[in-house]
C-alpha cells in the first residue's frame, strides 16, 4: 500500500482486520499527512502523536478483534468534545489549558469501537460561527483553496477529512456547524435528530439545538461512526431510548431511487442563490430523478423568520450556558482582580472572543425583564410553527433537499467585519436545528465557474437517518467526483 | 430602541463583561442591525401557538436522585486556576 490515507475509512477498516495493514501504519500515514499539510491548513489543535502511536502499537500486539468495528481507525475530534487526558479548548482562551477529567459519551464508545484519537480540531470559539475564523487559535483554511473559509463551526475537522489527515472527524450542528463546512470542503456531513447521539461531555452552546455527528469522506464512512456514536446515554436527559438501525445494512437494502418523493422547498430555490450553487443542486436533483426519484414541490413558509428565530434561541441558550465560565473551578482567571465580581467579569472579558461576547450579550437582552416576551417567548413560538412546516412537508415527500448554503466557501475575512450578514448565510441549514430534525450533506460536485465544492442537503423525518444515508448512497455514485483537494497539491 | 453605548455597557455589565469604549460603539451599531433584522418576527402570526423551547416532545426522563462519586476530587480541582487542595479559592466576596 503506497499510501494509506487514500483509502476511505470503510476500506482502512477492513484492510487493518484482515491484517493487510497495521495500526501502526494507519496512525504513521497520518501523521505524515498532518505534517505535509498542517502548516498551509491549520486544522488542528492538538496532535498527540506518541499516544496515538502508542495506542495502535498496543493494538497490533493484541490482533485485529472483529467486536470492535472501528479498530484502529485514527480520527479527528472537534475540540469541544471532551477527551480524557487531553486538552479540549472548543477554540477559546478561556480555556486554553482544561483537561478534561473524564471522555464524552461519544468518545467513550469511540475508545471502546477501537478508533484511535489522532487529533483535536479547529473550531469557532464554543462553536460560534460559519467559518472558523473565530478560533482563539487562528482560522483553518479550505483545503480546496487556501485563499477561502472551511466553513463552521466544524471547519477543522471537515478540512482535516478532506485533506485526509484523518479518516473520519466528529463535529457538532447547532445551526448548520457540520453540514456546511462539510459543503464548503466538499466532504459528507450529517447532523442526526436532536437525541440520536448523547451529548454528554460536549461542552453546551445551545442545548436545545446542538447534536453531534459525523464527518467524511463518504456517505459508508459516514454510517460508520454514526453506527458507534449513537445510542442512549442515561447522562444526557434528551437522549433518546430507542434502537438504533443497522445503517449499513440500511444502505446495501437500497439498490436505487425508485419512487423516491424529493420535496424541493420553493423557499431553497429560488431567490438570492448563487447560480453555481443552484446549477450544481439542480444536477444533483436531476441525477436523482435518473436513479428513480420524483421531485416534488413542498412549502416550508416559514424559512424567513428561521435566521431571527434561531439567533434569538441560540444567542439566549449560549448566555445561559456560558455564566459558567467564571473563573473558579477551570478556565482562564484574571489574577489582578480583587474581588469576586471583577475577577468574574475581568476573567470573561479577556477570556472570551468578540463572536462569543456579542452572543452572550444579545442572549442576556432577549432574556432579560421587559424584552423576554418579545424575543425569546415570540420566537420560540415561531419555532413551532418552523417545525410544523416540516411535518406538514414530510406528508407528502420522503426526503428534503436544497442547498447547505446559498453560496460557495467565501475568501477569509469577506464577512467578518459584518455579523449580520455572517449569520444570513445560514438561513439554509438553522431551520433544521430549530425543528430537531436529521440532514445529510454531501458534495454535489464542483461549482461550474469557480470549482469549488458544492454541497446538497438531504433532511429526513425524525430518526430516519437510515433513510437518509442509504439515499445519500445511492445519490453518491451518481454525481460528479470532486477529487483531490486543488489547495494541497 | 436605537442602543447607544450607554446601553450596551448596561448589558455588558448583566452578563459580567467589560468593553473597551470602541467595542462599545461598534457593539451598539451592530445590535441595531442584528436586534432590528428579529424584529421581523412581529410579522409572524403566533396566535394561539403554543412556545416550543426544544425538540423532544415526549416527558423528560426522570431518575432516582441517587448520590454517586464519579470523580476525584484531585481531578476535579487540577483545572482550577487555585486551590487549596480542598477548596477552589476565589477573591474576597464582601
Amino acid at each position: 500500500m503506497s499510501d494509506l490515507t487514500a483509502l476511505t475509512l470503510t476500506q482502512l477498516r477492513k484492510e487493518l482486520a484482515e491484517g493487510r495493514a497495521t495500526c501502526a501504519a494507519a496512525v504513521d500515514a497520518c501523521l505524515d499527512r498532518i505534517a505535509a499539510t498542517e502548516p498551509r491548513l491549520s486544522a488542528l489543535l492538538a496532535v498527540p502523536a506518541d499516544e496515538a502511536r502508542a495506542q495502535a502499537a498496543a493494538r497490533d500486539a493484541a490482533g485485529p478483534d472483529p467486536a470492535k468495528p472501528l479498530w484502529g481507525v485514527p480520527l479527528a475530534i472537534k475540540d469541544v468534545i471532551c477527551t480524557k487526558g487531553l486538552r479540549t479548548t472548543c477554540g477559546s482562551r478561556i480555556l486554553e489549558n482544561f483537561t478534561p477529567p473524564y471522555d464524552a459519551f461519544v468518545i467513550r464508545r469511540l475508545r471502546e469501537a477501537g478508533a484511535i484519537i489522532l487529533a483535536k480540531a479547529n473550531m469557532d470559539e464554543f462553536a460560534m460561527g460559519s467559518s472558523t475564523e473565530n478560533s482563539a487559535f487562528g482560522p483553518t483554511r479550505n483545503p480546496r483553496d487556501l485563499e477561502r473559509v472551511p466553513g463552521g463551526s466544524s471547519g477543522g475537522s471537515a478540512a482535516a477529512v478532506t485533506a485526509r489527515q484523518a479518516f473520519g472527524a466528529l463535529g457538532t450542528d447547532t445551526g448548520g456547524s457540520i453540514r456546511q463546512p462539510a459543503s464548503f470542503c466538499g466532504c459528507v456531513g450529517l447532523k442526526p435528530t436532536y437525541g440520536r447521539v448523547s451529548r454528554f461531555g460536549c461542552v453546551a452552546y445551545g442545548s436545545s439545538l446542538d447534536q453531534i455527528g459525523p464527518l467524511t469522506r463518504t456517505v459508508g464512512d459516514c454510517a460508520a461512526l454514526l453506527q458507534v456514536i449513537a445510542g442512549h446515554d442515561p447522562a444526557d436527559s434528551t437522549s433518546a431510548d430507542r434502537p438504533v438501525p443497522d445503517y449499513q445494512a440500511a444502505i446495501q437494502a437500497r439498490g436505487d431511487l425508485q419512487g423516491l418523493r424529493i420535496g424541493l422547498p420553493a423557499e431553497y430555490w429560488g431567490q438570492g442563490l448563487d447560480p453555481e450553487v443552484e446549477a450544481a443542486c439542480r444536477g444533483a436533483i436531476a441525477a436523482a430523478e435518473g436513479l428513480g426519484a420524483v421531485a416534488v414541490p413542498v412549502a416550508l413558509p416559514h424559512t424567513k423568520f428561521a435566521v431571527a428565530t434561531y439567533y434569538i434561541v441560540a444567542m439566549a441558550e449560549a448566555s445561559s450556558n456560558l455564566a459558567r465560565f467564571d473563573g473558579v473551578r477551570y478556565g482562564f482567571r484574571d489574577t489582578e482582580a480583587q474581588e469576586l465580581i471583577e475577577m468574574y467579569v475581568k476573567s470573561r472579558s479577556q477570556g472570551f472572543g468578540e463572536e462569543v461576547q456579542r452572543r452572550i450579550m444579545l442572549g442576556t437582552y432577549v432574556l432579560s425583564a421587559g424584552y423576554y416576551d418579545a424575543y425569546y417567548r415570540k420566537a420560540a413560538q415561531v419555532r413551532r410553527l418552523i417545525r410544523q412546516d416540516f411535518l406538514q412537508a414530510f406528508a407528502t415527500c420522503d426526503v428534503i433537499a436544497g442547498p447547505a448554503s446559498p453560496v460557495p466557501a467565501w475568501k477569509l475575512g469577506a464577512l467578518t467585519a459584518d455579523p449580520l450578514q455572517m449569520y444570513l448565510m445560514d438561513i439554509f441549514t438553522i431551520s433544521l436545528n430549530l425543528a430537531g430534525l436529521p440532514g445529510l450533506c454531501l458534495p454535489a460536485g464542483p461549482g461550474q465557474d469557480t470549482g469549488l465544492p458544492i454541497g446538497l442537503q438531504l433532511f429526513g423525518p425524525a430518526f430516519a437517518e437510515d433513510l437518509l444515508l442509504s439515499v445519500g448512497a445511492q445519490l453518491e455514485t451518481a454525481l460528479p467526483r470532486l477529487g483531490e483537494p486543488k489547495g494541497l497539491a | 430602541m436605537q442602543f447607544t453605548p450607554e446601553d450596551v455597557a448596561g448589558i455588558a455589565k448583566l452578563a459580567r463583561l467589560s468593553l473597551a469604549e470602541d467595542k462599545l460603539a461598534a457593539f451598539a451599531g451592530q445590535f441595531n442591525d442584528i436586534l432590528g433584522y428579529m424584529e421581523e418576527l412581529g410579522q409572524a402570526d403566533t396566535a394561539g401557538v403554543e412556545p416550543l423551547y426544544g425538540p423532544v416532545e415526549q416527558a423528560p426522563a426522570l431518575r432516582e436522585d441517587v448520590a454517586r462519586k464519579d470523580y476525584d476530587r484531585a481531578d476535579i480541582l487540577a483545572n482550577a486556576p487555585r486551590t487549596d487542595g480542598t477548596f477552589f479559592i476565589v477573591p474576597k466576596i464582601v
